[in-house]
């Protein structure tokens, strides 16, 4: 569904991708983990578009969308959502997931109709008529959420959907997100919240350091010293080896 | 109803009957050139209110209607209604090459009104350099009475004419309001980056925004021709008339359909107030506008409709 390969971007001294290659399979949940810094918010800016890569190639459903701005590589079913939540600060939460449904609605009816539906889904419901920016970040999250969903995307880019909610909210989101993938939606999410990683993703890729360290099943991955070192230090994973030796 | 549509209706029903109390003079001249405030203001609220790119040029696009229109009558013997026409249209296209321009090098904000600004005043200066353009005196359409002229003897007329072109911008408004086109303008306004993540063009969708609220700024600059006959830079291009399309939406409400209605009947009021008061001080009104500018901002950002709003909750 997705290929990226060789991927580079740099700003200014600093290197924040330096050759990412991934794929991402049809209708598979894919999680994306690293250190802070690791380049992965910058990796799903520059598939989507958001960046242009100083050089390397995105593939998509069988085309090349390097250099693609954002709003047609969206048009074609790829939609990212923000880490940093950036809703329509003053309209309501049904118009802002509207203006997802627009995208292949032209009724405004219509839209907010699927607006609604979309909201209900993902547990906005009570909220519709609540301007945006009145929500808590939990609400807002979700949001980001509802509004890529209400595209009919083929596949989503997900950036830290979990970050900030509780043990209660993450579990209440993590069948949501597998109904969205089993109704035929690839979904590619950077996240933190390793209980949301390990009931959720088939398989799992790591950055750091602007490069693919390691991926593989999440089990595995999480026991790979490289990527322990990556995440506690050089010499960690030996470290903690040693100490269940001793 | 609530309180903002009723008050929008009476006051759209009240202005249709005043020529039937006031067929001339004074009163009925004052409220014509409301109506035309009015639409300049409707226009600039597209742009401004729903799209948040606030001009400070938009006489750019007045004077382009106003212009050509005088210039395709007096300089090449057209026909009234087909130089309207064809001025209504070089408005739109203006403004869709001007925003073209300006909105594909990102400029935002102040950066927005200054540039816009500039346009403005370039073409104020190029009209009144040229000969053609009537140089420093401006352009006088002959007089010619007869509706085939688009002149009428009778002032109501002209006054009915623009009235139902501020109907139109009402329907405009409340039009965008229910489409698709203002949904996703409104949330290119909100957040740029985020419409982009769901598929929308941002500058194509300002580019039409900026061709809409030119098309019906140019009307008015029609409008404005037709009634009075005559054009000048300054009258066209001025920089006076790009704050008067800004101060009544921003006075009456932002981002609403009736918002540039109330402004404007304010800015007419006070304007009147300020001449039977003060006398024809030259400049006064605009410093008095500023003023009410300063204070709708700092204590009802919303403008007039936000209060109305506020006595319905």
């Amino acid at each position: 569904m997705l290929e990226v390969r060789n991927l580079h971007r740099r700003f200014g001294g600093v290197v924040a991708l330096a050759g990412v290659s991934l794929a991402v399979a049809e209708r598979s949940i894919t999680a994306l983990i690293g250190p802070n810094g690791a380049g992965k918010t910058t990796a799903f800016a520059t598939i989507a578009g958001f960046h242009h890569p100083d050089s390397g190639h995105v593939r998509f459903a069988g085309r090349d969308i390097t250099g693609w701005p954002p709003e047609r590589i969206a048009r074609l079913g790829l939609v990212r959502t923000f880490q940093i939540v950036q809703p329509f600060g003053g309209l309501s939460v049904r118009d802002n997931i509207a203006v997802g449904a627009h995208l292949h609605l032209a009724s405004r009816a219509e839209a907010r109709a699927e607006a609604e539906a979309v909201a209900h889904r993902l547990g906005l419901g009570a909220d519709l008529d609540k301007p945006a920016n009145a929500l808590p970040i939990a609400g807002r999250k979700r949001l980001e959420l509802a509004r890529a969903l209400a595209t009919r995307p083929r596949m989503l880019l997900l950036d830290e959907v979990m970050a900030g909610l509780n043990p209660g909210e993450v579990g209440a989101l993590l069948p949501t997100i597998r109904a969205i993938r089993d109704d035929g939606v690839t979904l590619l999410m950077i996240e933190h919240v390793m209980q949301a990683v390990a009931e959720l993703a088939e398989r799992c890729i790591v950055l750091a350091e602007g490069r693919v360290i390691a991926e593989g099943a999440v089990a595995d991955v999480a026991r790979d010293p490289i990527v322990v070192d990556a995440y506690l230090g050089e010499g960690a994973a030996s470290r903690l080896a040693g100490d269940h030796a001793a | 109803m609530r309180w903002v549509p009723r008050a929008g209706i009476a006051v759209l029903l009240l202005a249709g009957m005043l020529p039937l109390a006031f067929p001339s003079g004074f009163v009925l001249t004052a409220a014509t050139l409301m109506l035309l405030t009015t639409i300049l203001g409707q226009s600039w609220n597209i742009l401004g209110g729903y799209g948040g790119q606030s001009s400070f040029g938009h006489a750019l696009f007045y004077g382009t209607g106003a212009f050509t229109t005088a210039l395709l009558q007096v300089r090449f013997g057209w026909n009234a209604w087909a130089a309207a026409a064809a001025a209504i249209v070089a408005g739109a296209l203006v403004g869709a090459v001007a925003g073209a321009l300006v909105f594909r090098q990102g400029l935002r904000g102040s950066y927005f009104a200054l540039v816009t600004l500039a346009f403005a005043e370039i073409a104020r200066v190029a009209v009144s350099s040229f000969d053609i353009t009537g140089g420093g005196f401006g352009l006088l359409v002959p007089l010619h009475r007869g509706a085939a002229a688009f002149q009428f003897a009778d002032p109501r007329v002209p006054y009915w004419i623009a009235w139902l072109v501020v109907l139109f911008g009402v329907m405009l408004a409340f039009g965008l309001e229910r489409s698709r086109f203002g949904a996703r303008l409104v949330a290119v306004r909100e957040n740029e980056d985020a419409a982009r993540a769901l598929g929308i063009a941002p500058v194509r969708v300002k580019t039409a925004a900026a061709a809409l609220s030119a098309g019906l700024a140019a009307t008015a600059g029609v409008l404005y021709l037709q009634i009075f006959l005559f054009i000048d830079a300054a009258n066209g291009f001025g920089v006076a008339v790009s704050v008067q399309a800004l101060l009544g939406p921003i006075l009456g409400g932002l981002a609403t359909p009736w918002g540039p209605l109330f402004g404007a009947l304010a800015l007419r009021v006070v304007a009147e107030l300020v001449h039977a008061v003060l006398g024809s001080l030259p400049g006064i009104d605009l410093a008095i506008f500023g003023v009410i500018l300063i204070l709708i901002l700092r204590f009802a950002p919303g403008g007039i409709a936000a209060i109305g709003a506020r006595r319905d909750a």
